[in-house]
């Protein structure tokens, strides 16, 4: 029975977003008893609809409005309009994600600490510790089925892995294996068992893949205390004279602008949209923004540091066939000053499609040159880079100063410098992945720059103390009671590795805060 | 002659399409037939120069020498249904082929040897004339169905089972797995 609530019903928790914050964050509450409507900007778009089409998949789910971008990233140069590759839909990435689910390192939760003062890099400790996390780590990974915990079996290794392996071996790696992957290996929780379909990015056909869409929403759904309300866009958070937090503005399906009231907001609209909504829900009360008394909303804008190698090989390889991101090499991840640079980085297999590899391999290259690499599409492996990548700043999403979208309201700008730190670790990762080709008889290897961002972070961040970051150890704003934000944009720093994993295990941790603070009545 | 051996252009002939010379008016647009018989096309909004240039433009910007004139030509056809819809495309890409022409003397870009036109380009490459005919190329061409099998992508697979049992795992030549 799903719910229903009424508009002027203020007992609700209102979570904007559906994604692996908002999606699981609703479904916890929902278990509890909690009422709980989450207003989701995209359209429900179900498994079947799900296309193994790379373009068309692209405009189906993605995240199409407009956002304008700034730096010297090259995502700026390569894809003005497009700094992130995000799901505008029920489930949000959850269905873009590749699966890969594994825990930060002890170590990334103290970047201050451990790595000292880096120029231009604005760490912090996070309040937290990986010993806090790890009983909520435990049930997350139960809950998503990851593979290598809780029993479960890895995947079976495809030929893209089975290059990369291979190459790794010969290096001297000695942790590589198809990873940790949110993909059941077996039927489990009343999802089948990955078929190796490939086309992980662009929505599992199968329901292997765990996403909130065909996992958390459900499942919360089927308390009848969960209603989720696709295509509603949160255009402003309203509060009272005492600066609590009293509802949401939003577009319904139909373009009308509704209020729903609610006892509690959790913002999980992804790190571009989070401090966009915190930003555009400026009033008299908070001049620069709900939650800002930090001046930190938007700053920190963390993408990960990424890249790909790509390889051809005398023989055919096939890469595309199978679980897009089943492997990896792990040796790279720790923090290893004598690198020459700080915090480290895992290498994960990937691949595209040929469609996606013409407009990623090397954007912008023409001719026989580029060509060429593209007859070798069948001989083809790759793999990712996704490395810790520093705080900054002035790396920030903020509003335009002059171009609005459709509901009148300014369009986000996303500003990011790659630090010097940055580009020290990709250029090691690239050396590294041509090491792991090389030795496996790569004719010729590539390095593709950054894809726009599917890893979007920081822009709320987590910090002890008030002045110094958004939200406290349980995401809750500083300023704000009754407001959290649920999403990446809480992380402190970002970590080697990919954020779904903590961003679910935060938010497993945030219901129970929440249920104990409304029991206590505190909020 | 049987009809499984015609090509193009003998079909259309055969099919009561007039192919007097290269082009020939149907309906309210233009068919143009390569003198070559490699491909075929139906223009609603460029003149003929600009079409057939337009095409050794696309095979000089992404060269596949295992694809034929065909599947280029079908990218042009993508840019002129874009210059039948807004005038300002057709003119740019007429501009932009015009331009071309005037890259070296008298002589049509066409008509210049492989080394010109690339230079010619690369003079342009930042332009949005070429800007326009590279991104109708990457959807255009590599985008097309028709296009994959020539480098050995398989598209969907879903609607076959995935690869589970068809090859996810089939190389063969590692000697470490």
């Amino acid at each position: 029975m799903v719910a229903k609530y009424d508009l002027n019903d203020d007992g609700v928790v209102v979570i904007v977003g559906s994604g692996a914050g908002g999606g699981t964050l609703g479904n916890e509450l929902a278990q509890k008893g909690i009422d709980v409507v989450i207003l989701e900007a995209g359209p429900r778009i179900e498994m079947d609809d799900f296309v193994n089409d790379e373009w068309q998949s692209f405009v189906n789910i993605s995240w199409l409005d407009k956002r304008t971008t700034s730096g010297n990233w090259r995502v700026a140069h390569d894809f003005p309009n497009l700094p992130a590759w995000i799901v505008k839909a029920v489930g949000g990435s959850t269905i873009h994600w590749a699966g890969a689910s594994l825990r930060f390192q002890e170590h990334e939760f103290k970047t201050k600490t451990t790595y000292g003062d880096i120029a231009g890099a604005n760490l912090l400790d996070w309040p937290l510790t990986l010993a806090d996390l790890e009983p909520y780590y435990a049930k997350a990974e139960s809950k998503m089925g990851v593979t290598g915990t809780n029993g479960i079996p890895r995947l079976p290794g495809n030929n893209n892995f089975h290059v990369l392996a291979a190459g790794a071996k010969r290096v001297g790696y000695k942790e590589f294996h198809t990873g940790n992957m949110a993909i059941n290996s077996q039927p489990r929780d009343g999802r089948g068992s990955c078929q190796q379909i490939g086309f992980c990015f662009q929505g599992c056909k199968s329901g292997a893949k765990w996403s909130t869409l065909m996992a958390e929403i459900p499942k919360g759904e089927a308390t009848g205390k969960l209603e989720v309300r696709p295509q509603s866009q949160v255009l402003q958070i309203q509060h009272d004279d005492a600066g609590k937090v009293t509802g949401v503005l939003y577009a319904d399906k139909d373009g009308n602008q509704q209020v729903q009231k609610a006892r509690l907001v959790a913002v999980a609209g992804n790190s571009i949209e989070s401090p966009r909504l915190l930003l555009n829900s400026a009033s008299s009360k908070f001049p620069d923004g709900m939650a800002n008394s930090s001046g930190q909303v938007g700053r920190n804008y963390m993408r990960h540091t990424t890249g790909s190698v790509y390889a051809y090989f005398e023989k055919p390889v096939n890469m595309y066939r199978g679980t897009t991101m089943a492997g990896i090499i792990r040796d790279e991840a720790p923090n290893d000053p004598k690198r020459g640079f700080v915090g480290g980085y895992e290498m994960e297999t990937l691949s595209l499609g040929l469609p996606f590899m013409a407009a990623f391999l090397s954007p912008g290259a023409w001719g026989r040159d580029f060509t060429s690499a593209l007859d070798m599409y069948e001989n083809m492996a790759g793999m990712w880079i996704v490395g810790e990548d520093m705080p900054q700043q002035t790396n920030r999403v903020s509003l335009h100063a002059s171009e609005k979208d459709k509901y009148g309201l300014p369009i986000p700008d996303v500003h990011f410098d790659d630090h010097a730190n940055d580009l020290a670790m990709r250029s090691h990762a690239y050396k590294s992945g041509t090491a792991v080709y090389d030795a496996v008889g790569a004719l010729r290897v590539f390095e593709t720059p950054p894809y726009p961002s599917t890893h979007n972070l920081g822009t709320n961040r987590m910090a002890e103390n008030a002045r110094d970051g958004v939200v406290n150890k349980h995401g809750q704003t500083h300023d704000i009671k009754n407001l959290f934000v649920s999403d990446g944009s809480q992380f402190t720093t970002g970590a080697a590795e990919n954020p779904t994993l903590t961003i679910v295990t935060l938010a497993i941790r945030q219901a129970d805060y929440i249920a104990d603070q409304m029991g206590k009545k505190e909020i | 002659m049987s009809r499984k051996g015609m090509n193009r252009r003998q079909f259309l002939q055969t099919s009561g399409v007039a192919v007097a010379g290269t082009a020939a008016a149907v309906g309210t647009g233009t068919m143009l037939v390569d003198p070559k018989g490699a491909w075929a096309m139906s223009l609603q909004a460029l003149d003929e120069h600009t079409a057939t240039t337009l095409v050794v433009v696309c095979r000089q910007i992404y060269p596949h020498d295992r694809l034929g004139d065909v599947y280029y030509a079908k990218v042009v056809e993508g840019l002129d249904g874009k210059a039948a819809k807004d005038k300002d495309v057709g003119k740019l890409l007429a501009d932009g082929v015009a331009s071309l022409d005037k890259s070296v003397g008298d002589v049509k870009w066409m008509d210049l040897s492989d080394g010109y036109q690339l230079d010619a380009l690369k003079q342009v490459e930042s332009t949005k004339f070429f800007q326009t005919v590279r991104g109708e190329l990457i959807t255009g061409l590599y985008n097309n169905p028709d296009v994959w099998r020539h480098f050995g992508y398989e598209g969907a697979s879903a609607e076959f089972g995935g690869y589970i049992n068809r090859g996810f795992n089939d190389i063969g030549w590692l000697k470490d797995t």
